[in-house]
């Protein structure tokens, strides 16, 4: 018989193919048709909505909305895509919970939100179904810009220079694109290789050479890119994982939750992987949670997040936390690790519980473990790169437009200091510094391009 | 439990709530259907005369309006009058009228303008057991292009010839059916009731295109390319029907004449407020079509409930109470002032009454930053366009400026004592205060 949710250890196969399948099906099935007008109608199409001020990307959802209600999909996607190229991810990774219907007038009157994330995957999806490409290319400028790293912000910087008449080439360590959306995020949230096939619909636009495992700092250095182009963006993401500072945290079965997803993302054969029989997940982000929620659909008996702080300090979202419960992932807080104990392997952490009441985290003294066979780290992550750019709390500075501290150099998405680390958040700036340097490039005057 | 039993024209019903003469009263089956679910009587699907069957449409008869979720708001339809035989359906109104003797038959019907038509089948209809008649001068599609249905219903003195014919040709009463496709609906009432009718009903449909097929660039429904207009009825045209309803009821000329109510009821709401308005009795065809017979025991028990809540008796005791109510412009109190308040406990912040007014009224709603909203008493006109677009019901009221009070607006004081058009300076008209 082949392994289950009792096999100690960590081992692969604990549930067949079939059952993995089903775990690892659209977690947000598309809505039809129908449901799409129903949903469209419940818009008020309210005055200076709230949903747009939320939405980092500023995208028209009221206008979206409205076009999806009186039968244009392919209008709405417009919309979306004019403010949010990648407004097809978007659509299934944004915690629109605590952005755009978080703030929905019906959220606050109702509790019950227009479903904005839906109607704007059910638009993109329309059009990307579709194979169109509602852009074209300004006439060429004869401009050349570098944008190293094909994630979210780097994607949405290359797609906008582009669009305007600049010859962009897209420099990324990794053998294809997409960044976290294709190596970070939960399978369940981007299914049917979406994140792959985004990318090509977005090159569709033309002038971006893509050009693949070219990592900063080992194949290409700023130096030369600044030499070779017009204008430089980095869109480098965090490629460091902080370091578990607890004793034994070296130990066989210890793992980092980024490299246990992208592991999960990439694989043909989900009943290849291997994942522990009790499971702890060391964090309290939107990848601890990705992490947790994946090793129960992988089959691990026991999950558990233990995060060092309360509740409300949770980077992961509610609708995130209930999710991970409801897959039956215990998440206890307050509680940080001291030592990974077991004789080379793993066998459980022992944690110790804190105060967090105060300004100050305290811990308390009281210890307890946690049986594990499998210890996932989801404690951050950081900027692995060091090329003379001023750099505050790890993370590069930037001026509102993407700037950075050196000439013909901008900087946007996580590797950036400001906005959250979402992939919405960095297509925004990735966008936003795109059109700064196009103003740029072709002198005072263009910035409306 | 209020008494809903309704006597109309000498026509005795278990309750107010009639079918129209439309498809779902076109045989016995579906009559025998409606009457076990509750309805208080049926006018019978309009009778042609002797002859070859009327022939239909073979492709789509209806079209629709839709508001959130499909909801059919408004219904178009090209049938004519029934394409059954005459003595099929005489045989069959006979036989349903004598198992159901409590409830209200009336038939509906439809022949040339010439009186020996009206004088053949009369009699027949007659010897059915049917309560009474209903002359069909409204229909405004198919049958109207062969000089009967509306375009006898556009020519009082049509009405007023057919309707002496009818009566001087059956003791049953006669209930002429109006069309709304007209520009005074008194005058054809007033030719009716001249003519001795017994009553009168309206409305009948409202000459429509519901869409257009833009691809085909042709109207919709749509039979091989061509489509033409049909008769609109449904929940919006509830609004036209009420006002015309009210014009006969506050035409002095027919004030007495009693009025069947048609157009658009759905619930016993909208049956409440016809009646309110001077019908004696509903008709309902849509609503039926759209959701089964079963639809009537909603508006018996809400009826029913509204009458007893309210303390009205009968169905009678309300019947044209909302009439002296039922004002001209011109004398409207100008006097009566008010202003928009709106709840802040209330207001959701959706901004809808801020868009209005500032972009298409009177900039008197203003917005913070935090997204308050708060109405300008000084430019206020009271509107009521910020309670029309405002998604939450009694989020936003009116309320009156009290006599004595400063209108922030004009920096009057309000007065206490009505005033009209009729008396204000400004009418070239005036009538000189006394």
């Amino acid at each position: 018989m082949a392994n289950t949710v009792n096999t100690k250890g960590v081992v692969a196969g604990r549930l067949d193919a079939e059952a993995l399948a089903d775990n690892f099906s659209d977690l947000h099935p598309p809505l039809d048709d129908h449901e799409a007008l129903v949903a469209a109608d419940r818009c008020y199409f309210c005055h200076d909505a709230p949903c747009t001020t939320a939405c980092p990307t500023s995208i028209d959802i009221p206008l979206f909305i409205r076009q999806i209600a009186t039968g244009t999909a392919e209008a709405a996607a417009k919309t979306i895509f004019d403010q949010n190229i990648l407004g097809g991810m978007c659509a299934r990774v944004c915690p629109t919970e605590t952005l755009c219907e978080e703030v929905c007038v019906r959220e606050v009157a109702e509790g019950k939100p227009v479903l904005i994330g839906k109607l704007q995957r059910y638009a993109t999806d329309t059009v990307m179904g579709l194979g169109l490409h509602p852009f074209t290319r300004a006439a060429e400028t004869g401009k050349s810009v570098a944008v190293v790293g094909a994630g979210p912000a780097g994607l949405a910087a290359a797609h906008r220079l582009a669009t305007q008449g600049h010859s962009v080439v897209v420099y990324d360590a990794r053998p294809k694109g997409g960044g976290l959306n294709e190596f970070g995020i939960a399978a369940y949230k981007s299914v049917d290789g979406f994140a792959q096939a985004e990318v090509e619909w977005l090159l569709q636009i033309g002038g971006i050479e893509m050009q693949y495992g070219q990592a900063l700092g080992d194949h290409i250095s700023l130096e030369n890119l600044k030499v070779a182009h017009d204008a430089v963006f980095l869109g480098v993401g965090l490629g460091g994982v902080n370091a578990l500072r607890a004793e034994g945290g070296n130990k066989d079965g210890v793992y980092d939750a980024v490299d246990f997803i992208s592991e999960l993302r990439q694989t043909d054969d989900l009943t290849a992987l291997h994942v522990g029989r009790q499971v702890v997940v060391i964090g309290g982000g939107m990848t601890a949670i990705d992490a947790a929620v994946q090793s129960k659909l992988l089959g691990a008996q026991d999950v558990t997040v233990a995060y060092r702080r309360d509740r409300s300090a949770m980077g992961a979202s509610q609708f995130e936390q209930d999710l991970a419960t409801s897959k039956g992932v215990r998440i206890i807080f307050n509680a940080q690790p001291v030592k990974v104990h077991g004789n080379g392997s793993v066998t459980g952490v022992e944690f110790e519980r804190t105060d967090s009441s105060g300004d100050d985290l305290k811990p308390t003294g009281e210890t307890f473990i946690i049986n594990a066979d499998q210890v996932l780290k989801a404690i951050g992550q950081t900027l692995k790169m060091d090329a003379g750019l001023e750099l505050v709390r790890g993370k590069i500075v930037v001026s509102a437009d993407g700037k950075t501290s050196m000439d013909t150099v901008w900087a946007g998405g996580d590797c950036s200091l400001g906005g959250d680390d979402l992939t919405v958040t960095a297509v925004a700036e990735g966008r936003d510094a795109a059109m700064d340097i196009h103003a740029t490039l072709m002198g005072k005057g263009h910035k409306d391009g | 439990m209020a008494d809903l039993r309704s006597e109309f024209v000498g026509i005795k019903s278990p309750n107010p709530f009639w079918l129209a003469s439309a498809p779902p009263t076109d045989k016995e089956y579906n009559v025998r259907r409606a009457f076990k679910a509750g309805w208080g009587g049926v006018v019978w699907k309009t009778l042609g005369e002797e002859g070859p069957p009327i022939v239909n449409v073979n492709g789509p008869r209806y079209g629709a309006i839709f508001g959130a979720d499909r909801r059919l708001l408004g219904l178009n339809n090209i049938e004519l009058i029934t394409d059954r035989p005459l003595q099929q359906n005489l045989r069959e109104i006979k036989a349903v009228k004598k198992d159901y003797p409590d409830r209200a038959v009336v038939v509906s019907l439809m022949v040339p303008c010439v009186e020996d038509a009206w004088k053949a089948i009369l009699p027949v209809v007659e010897d059915t057991g049917a309560d009474g008649v209903e002359l069909n001068f409204g229909c405004p599609h198919g049958m109207s292009e062969r000089g009967m249905g509306s375009a006898v219903g556009q020519v009082p003195e049509y009405i007023e010839m057919v309707t002496r014919w009818a009566k001087q040709s059956t003791r049953m009463p006669v209930i002429v059916k109006l069309t709304p496709n007209i520009s005074d609906i008194r005058k054809p009432a007033e030719a009716a009731h001249i003519a001795g009718a017994d009553a009168v009903s309206l409305i009948n449909t409202i000459n429509s295109i519901t869409s257009v097929n833009l691809d085909l660039f042709a109207p919709e429904p749509m039979i091989d390319t061509k489509g033409a207009h049909g008769g609109y009825c449904g929940p919006a045209v509830k609004p036209i029907a009420l006002s015309m309803v009210s014009e006969i009821a506050r035409n002095p000329v027919t004030a007495n004449l009693p009025i069947s109510g048609i157009g658009g009821v759905t619930t016993w709401r909208d049956a409440a407020e016809f009646i309110a308005l001077g019908a004696g009795n509903v008709q309902v065809c849509t609503a039926a079509m759209t959701y089964g017979f079963k639809v009537v025991q909603e508006m018996i028990s809400g009826l029913g409930q509204w009458m007893d809540e309210k303390g009205h008796e009968s169905v009678a005791s309300v019947v044209g109470r909302a009439i002296p109510n039922c004002s001209d412009w011109q004398n409207l109190n100008l006097n009566y002032v008010s202003k928009a308040r709106i709840s802040q406990d209330d207001c959701i912040k959706c901004g809808r009454c801020f868009a209005a007014c500032e972009d298409t009224s009177h900039q008197a709603i203003t917005m913070s930053a935090d997204r308050t909203f708060e109405v300008l008493d000084d430019e206020c006109v009271a509107c009521n366009l910020c309670v029309n677009v405002c998604p939450v019901e009694n989020c936003i009221t009116m309320e009156r400026i009290e006599p004595g009070k400063l209108d922030e607006r004009t920096g009057e004081f309000v007065e206490e004592e009505f005033a009209d058009w009729t008396t204000h300076p400004n009418n070239p008209g005036c009538v000189a205060a006394e």
